[in-house]
């Protein structure tokens, strides 16, 4: 057993061992699990995916003389305008009414980002304290106060694989999907994945310190949609999407090589979101889970065109090949999520730990292990 | 041999010729039609490759100037912006000649000479950064 103050202290004498979830395999094959949790204090995991329930919350800072905004557009997207009377959240998916969805919350977030003056424009009644009626002017990321990123769904533990049955092209958040299974899209970094790497979740809980588009940033809760009684394969990693994380994290430190504002054709806009969680390892059983390989992690097929679960499963192994075989044909299966910036994530926060920068957090408390999942039902009103 | 990738627009007096047929009769070219849009007895236009030894291609292209087939060669064909590119491989699912695939460094990779530019990996894009040379 090994704990994390005991790794801390190895990190601020720089004499942690640190290794990405890819590495950590060769190593065990090599070294065998008893060998390599010796010598293994560290595990850094990476995802570099498309996350659409993420959004940053802004504090604008006053005017003179002051304004209470209620209807605010940032870039002509609009922003939320119920809060106090300068913050606001801007949500990822929301769409610019000029230029629909070529542009939309996410690429203002990676404006953001990116230092670029954003265009802000807002409406008021106006009030005895907050007279002002509008305001049109320029703010970017170091004229504003707080800029956090308050994402309230990511890093799902593993995701269904999409397909399309019916004779006409879909077009959903899944990508492109071609008529009568032309073609099979899936979303995860598998191996790299932080949440396939610590499948019940021992290590990852509230508090929990992470990467998070390039700076540093926090588990703040159970993600939307947290699911954990759910089907698994025998070495405890889900088959369907499971567990994720509402992630908190501070903008000014994030970079756009992390956070990029994206499209999908005839869905709408979202964003890229890389996150990079580091796995303690407490004991062999922790260097079992974080030394998961992609041909042992299954996902299952869903048919986008209905929603309609698919009774197949395939492993990461074989759709990272780019063909798997599917009702007696070869069809031809493509990514949504960067492996490579995922990796680059993973290797950055290795990086972080072995310079001393980045030591790890004990969870404050841990994410749910028992709940279940409401659907919405169309209920008469009364 | 040599390859050409055109963009032929018609008018109406052209649409009821049955070129294809023509320039594989008289010229001895290999025809690939990557898409076409044509209306019988209107205007129409058609992304063609030809393939075929270098003096038949210019005679092909004589051949249009006679009918007043206006022709654009495509000097390059699909623009990717490497530079800005996240390496998901989204447009590698609509991709139909594997142009686009997913190397084994994890990174997108293009291949310019299998490309037919159908355009399909321009919209697939979820960052936008895939055009087309016209």
């Amino acid at each position: 057993m090994r704990s994390i103050a005991q790794i801390n202290e190895k990190i601020k004498k720089g004499k942690a061992v640190v290794v990405t979830a890819e590495e950590v395999i060769d190593i065990v094959k090599e070294k065998g699990y008893k060998e390599a949790y010796e010598t293994i204090d560290v595990v850094t995991t990476g995802t570099f995916g498309p996350m659409c329930s993420s959004g940053v919350f802004i504090n604008f800072g006053h005017s003179n003389p002051p304004i209470r905004m209620q209807s605010i557009m940032l870039n002509d997207v609009p922003a939320y305008g119920g809060l106090a009377a300068v913050d606001t959240y801007i949500g990822a998916t929301e769409v610019s009414q000029k230029r629909g969805m070529e542009y939309g919350g996410g690429h203002l977030i990676e404006d953001l980002i990116a230092g670029k003056d954003i265009k802000l424009h807002a409406l008021s009644n106006g009030t005895d304290c907050y007279p002002r009626k509008e305001i049109l002017t320029t703010i970017n990321k170091d004229n504003i106060n707080q800029a956090y990123m308050y994402n309230p769904r990511n890093a799902y533990q593993n995701y269904p694989a999409a397909t399309n049955s019916t004779n006409k092209t879909i077009y959903t958040y899944m990508g492109t999907l071609l008529p009568n299974y032309g073609n099979i899209t899936y979303s995860t970094s598998g191996e790299l994945s932080p949440l396939l790497n610590d499948p019940y979740l021992r290590t990852i809980g509230v508090g929990t310190r992470i990467f998070l588009g390039g700076g540093i940033g926090y588990v703040a809760w159970q993600g939307t949609q947290h699911k954990v009684e759910v089907e698994r394969s025998a070495n405890g990693v889900p088959v369907v999407n499971a567990a994720t994380l509402a992630v908190i994290g501070d903008i000014k430190q994030m970079s756009t090589k992390y956070v990029r504002g994206a499209v999908f054709d005839r869905y709408g806009v979202t964003l890229f979101v890389g996150i990079g969680v580091p796995i303690p390892i407490l004991d062999e059983e922790m260097l079992k889970f974080v030394s998961v390989k992609n041909s042992e992690i299954y996902t299952k097929l869903v048919d986008k065109s209905g929603n309609v679960n698919i009774d197949k499963k395939f492993n990461y192994a074989e759709l990272r090949s780019g063909t798997v075989k599917f009702n007696g044909k070869n069809v031809h299966t493509a990514p949504l999520s960067s492996l490579y910036v995922a990796r680059n994530i993973a290797l950055t926060l290795k990086d972080w730990i072995n310079r001393g920068d980045f030591e790890l957090t004990e969870k404050v408390t841990g994410l749910p292990f028992e709940n279940k999942v409401n659907s919405l039902e169309i209920r008469e009103i009364k | 041999m040599g390859k050409l990738k055109l963009k032929l627009t018609f008018d109406k007096d052209c649409v009821t010729r049955p070129i294809i047929y023509e320039l594989v009769k008289k010229y001895d070219v290999m025809t690939n039609i990557l898409n076409a849009n044509i209306e019988y007895g209107n205007r129409g236009n058609m992304i063609l490759e030809i393939k075929g030894k270098d003096e038949n291609l210019k005679l092909a292209l004589e051949y249009f100037k006679d009918l007043r087939v206006k022709y654009e060669i495509y000097a390059e064909a699909i623009i990717w912006d490497e530079k800005r590119c996240i390496s998901c491989g989204s447009c590698t699912a609509v991709c139909p000649t594997q142009a686009l695939t997913m190397g084994k460094d994890d990174l997108l990779h293009f291949d310019k000479d299998k490309c037919v530019v159908c355009q399909l990996c321009i919209n697939a894009c979820p960052i936008r950064i895939i055009s087309v040379e016209l």
